[in-house]
C-alpha cells in the first residue's frame, strides 16, 4: 500500500465511524484549544512587554548605579564611613531602596571601562507645569529615562537627540487637556514649560512637541530630548550653591550595538569589580518576561494534561477500531500487506484524529481569542493601549499542531502495534 | 515430471506443548500440480483448514516443509512472502470478509492497492473483473447491501483481480443456498478449467468435492484417502 493510499484509507476509516471519531476529536480539541489560547496570551503579553520596555531604553544602553555595600543580616548596622558617599533614593528598583550617590569621578571611572562608549548622568528635572496657548497650566512628570529611548508613538516622529532644538513628546492623555484638537494637531506646536530655579524664582521654557506617546505600564510621563533636559536642568540648578558638586542616582552608559551577549556580560563584570551595578534593557525585559513565561508554562502544563487525557481517548478509539477490523487486518495480511504498513495505517489514523482535533481546537481558539481580545481591548483593558491580549503567531500555532499530532501518534502506537502483530489466521478465525 | 505448484513434505502442525499439546496435522505429504483442482475434504476438526493455512503460507508448519514452484517457503524473507501471497494466491472465504462499509469496487481493488498498483490502473482492472462476473453495476454499492451470492462473487472478483496462479477457497458455498452455491461453484471451476488457475477447495461438502479433479480426505490430521477422478473415470474431463 502506498503512502497516499494509507493516508486515504486512514481518513476514510476515521470518517466511517463518525460518532467515535467526533468524540475523540472533541477531547483533543479541548487540549488544543487551551494550548493555543495560553500560547496566544503568552505571545500577546510578551509582545506588549517588549514594546513597553523598549520605551524605557534602547538595546545599546545600560543603567549604572552604585549600590550600597550589602550588609550581611547578622552584622548589624554598618559603621559610619565619613568618606563614603551619601545614599540617595534609587531612581530604579523598588521604592525606598537606596543607592550611593555618584559624582563626576564615578562617571570618569565608568567611562574608563572597556566597551563603554559614553556615559551620561541621569539627571532628574522637575518641571512645575506645562501649558499651551493659554489653556491653563497642568502638572508635568518627566520620564527619568531620557537616553536611548524608543517611544511607542501615537503621532509625530519622536525627538532628535542630536539637535539643539528643545523637543518634547507628550503622552496622549495631555492632548485634549492642553486644548489640542487631536494627536496630530499637537505635533509641531510650541508648549510652555514652567520650572523653578534653586533660588525659588520660576522660569518658562518653550519646547516644540515632536510626538505624542501612548501611555505605558510605567505611568503617564512625558519624554524630552537631551537639549531640553539640559536646558531645564540648567534652570533648575541656577543659584544652587557653587560648592555643591552635582550628585546623581544613576548614569546611562552606552556601548556598541554590535556587542555580543558575552561582551555585555564582560562590561557588567568589569563594572561590578569597580563597585557599580548595571542593568540593560534586556535584563529588565527578561525579568518581566520570565514571570509571564512562568505563568504560561503552568497553563500549558494544564493543557498538556488535558491532551494526555485525550491521548487515552485515542488509544481507546483505536483499540476499538482494531478490534472491529480484526478480520480486515487479517485479510490484508493474508493478501500480503506487511505488518509495518498495518502499523502505518493505524498510526496515521491516530495522527489524522490528532490533526482534526488540533485544527478544530486551534481554529476555535483563534476565533475566540480575536473576539475576546477585541472585547477586552475596548472594555476591561482599554487603559492599556497597544495590548492585544491574545496574539497568534504562526510558529507557536504550528507548534500546537506538532505537539498534538505527536501525542496522538504516541497514543496510536499501542493499538497500531497490536494490529501489526496480529496473525492473519487468528484474525480470520475471529468472529 | 512437471514440478508441482505446491508441494508439502511430512507436514505437521501442533499447538501447545506437554499435556495440552494438540496435533492438528500429523505428517502430510501432498503435491498439487499446476492447473489442477483439488478438494481437501474432512469434518470440522480434521485439520483441513490448518492444512490450507499452511499451504497458503499464512502459518508456518511445526515440522516438515512446503515448497512453492520448487522454492522452500521457509527460506523466503518476510517481504518476499508478502509479495508471493499478494501476487500468487487468491482467497475465497466462507464468511466473505468484505469491508462492509466500503464500496464493492474498493473491496475488489484491495489486493491491487496493497500491491501499490497506480489508482487508475487498479480501477480499470477491478472494473474489468466485475464486468466479467456481471457485477459492474454494483461497483459503487456498499458491500453490506449485497445478497449472499453477490457477496461471494465480489469475493471471487477480489481473489482473481491480481491474476493469481493459485486460488484457495475455504468452504466457498458454506453460507449460500444451493442455487447460489451452484453459481459460485460453476464460477470457481470455470476459472480452473478456462484459465488454468490452480484451485484448492477446502470443504466438508461431498457434492462440492466431487467436482474437483482430485479429492484428499483428511481425518484427525492425517490423509486417510485420496481419489483422483481423472484415473477413476478417465476421459470424463478429457
Amino acid at each position: 500500500m502506498s503512502f497516499v493510499d494509507i493516508l486515504r484509507s486512514a481518513v476514510a476509516n476515521s470518517v466511517r465511524s463518525r460518532l467515535r471519531t467526533t468524540l475523540t476529536v472533541l477531547a483533543i480539541m479541548i487540549g488544543a484549544f487551551t494550548l493555543t489560547i495560553t500560547n496566544g496570551i503568552g505571545t500577546g503579553v510578551n509582545a506588549y512587554i517588549d514594546t513597553q520596555l523598549s520605551s524605557i531604553g534602547a538595546p545599546d544602553v545600560m543603567n549604572v548605579t552604585k549600590p550600597t555595600v550589602a550588609t550581611e543580616e547578622t552584622d548589624g548596622p554598618a559603621p559610619y564611613d565619613p568618606d563614603g558617599a551619601a545614599e540617595i533614593s534609587a531612581a530604579t528598583g523598588p521604592p525606598g531602596s537606596t543607592v550611593l550617590a555618584m559624582d563626576d569621578s564615578d562617571l570618569d571611572a565608568i567611562d574608563g571601562i572597556d566597551g563603554i562608549e559614553s556615559i551620561e548622568p541621569l539627571v532628574s528635572v522637575r518641571p512645575d507645569f506645562v501649558e499651551w496657548d493659554g489653556n491653563g497650566m497642568f502638572q508635568l512628570t518627566v520620564s527619568e529615562f531620557s537616553a536611548g529611548v524608543s517611544l511607542d508613538l501615537a503621532a509625530g516622529t519622536g525627538f532628535d537627540q542630536s539637535t539643539d532644538e528643545l523637543q518634547i513628546v507628550l503622552p496622549t492623555s495631555y492632548i485634549e487637556t492642553l486644548g489640542f484638537a487631536d494627536d496630530e494637531a499637537a505635533v509641531g506646536e510650541t508648549v510652555q514649560i514652567g520650572i523653578t530655579e534653586a533660588t525659588g524664582a520660576q522660569q518658562v521654557v518653550d519646547a516644540t512637541v515632536t510626538g505624542v506617546q501612548n501611555p505605558t505600564l510605567f505611568g503617564v510621563t512625558a519624554s524630552m530630548n537631551d537639549a531640553l533636559t539640559s536646558a531645564l536642568y540648567a534652570v533648575q540648578q541656577t543659584g544652587s550653591p557653587a560648592a555643591a558638586e552635582p550628585e546623581y542616582a544613576s548614569a546611562t552608559a552606552r556601548f556598541s550595538l554590535d556587542e555580543t551577549e558575552e561582551g555585555i556580560q564582560a562590561i557588567k563584570d568589569d563594572l561590578v569589580d569597580e563597585g557599580y551595578a548595571a542593568t540593560t534593557v534586556s535584563d529588565q525585559i527578561g525579568t518581566f518576561q520570565a514571570v509571564v513565561d512562568g505563568i504560561i508554562l503552568v497553563l500549558n502544563a494544564f493543557a498538556i494534561i488535558a491532551l494526555i487525557a485525550a491521548g487515552f481517548g485515542i488509544i481507546n478509539t483505536l483499540l476499538m477500531s482494531v478490534q472491529e477490523r480484526t478480520r480486515e487486518i487479517g485479510l490484508m495480511k493474508a493478501m500480503g500487506m506487511s505488518g509495518g504498513r498495518i502499523f502505518a495505517l493505524f498510526s496515521s489514523e491516530a495522527v489524522f484524529i490528532g490533526f482534526l482535533g488540533s485544527a478544530v481546537g486551534a481554529g476555535l481558539a483563534v476565533v475566540v481569542g480575536l473576539v475576546v481580545s477585541s472585547v477586552l481591548g475596548t472594555g476591561l483593558l482599554a487603559g492599556l493601549d497597544g495590548l492585544q491580549l491574545i496574539t497568534f503567531a504562526p510558529i507557536p500555532l504550528a507548534g500546537v499542531f506538532v505537539i498534538v499530532m505527536a501525542i496522538a501518534f504516541t497514543a496510536g502506537t499501542l493499538p497500531a502495534f497490536r494490529a501489526a502483530r496480529q496473525s492473519p489466521i487468528e484474525s480470520l478465525r475471529y468472529e | 515430471m512437471i514440478e508441482p505448484a505446491l508441494s508439502a513434505r511430512s507436514l505437521a502442525r501442533h499447538y501447545g506443548s506437554g499435556a495440552t499439546r494438540f496435533d492438528a496435522l500429523r505428517g502430510i505429504d501432498l503435491d498439487i500440480a499446476r492447473g489442477e483442482s483439488i478438494a481437501i475434504v474432512g469434518k470440522s476438526g480434521s485439520g483441513k483448514s490448518t492444512l490450507m493455512h499452511l499451504l497458503a503460507l499464512l502459518d508456518a508448519p511445526s515440522e516438515g516443509s512446503i515448497s512453492i514452484d520448487g522454492t522452500d517457503a521457509a527460506s523466503l524473507s518476510g517481504s518476499a512472502l508478502n509479495r508471493l501471497r499478494n501476487r500468487t494466491f487468491g482467497f475465497v472465504f466462507q464468511q466473505f470478509f468484505l469491508t462492509a462499509n466500503a464500496s464493492v469496487l474498493e473491496n475488489v481493488m484491495l489486493p491491487l492497492t496493497i500491491a501499490k498498483v497506480p489508482r487508475r490502473e487498479r480501477r480499470r482492472r477491478a472494473m474489468a473483473v466485475l464486468e466479467r462476473l456481471d457485477l459492474a453495476e454494483k461497483a459503487k454499492n456498499r458491500a453490506v447491501d449485497l445478497s449472499g451470492g453477490q457477496k461471494q462473487r465480489v469475493v471471487i472478483a477480489r481473489a482473481i483481480v491480481g491474476a493469481p496462479s493459485i486460488l484457495f477457497a475455504d468452504e466457498p458455498t458454506g453460507n449460500l443456498d444451493s442455487a447460489t452455491g451452484q453459481v459460485v461453484e460453476d464460477l470457481l471451476f470455470g476459472l480452473n478449467r478456462d484459465e488454468g488457475i490452480t484451485l484448492v477447495v477446502v470443504t466438508h461438502d461431498e457434492e462440492l468435492a466431487e467436482r474437483a479433479d482430485r479429492r484428499v480426505y483428511l481425518k484427525d490430521g492425517v490423509v486417510v484417502d485420496q481419489l483422483d477422478v481423472r484415473t477413476v473415470s478417465a476421459g470424463r474431463h478429457a
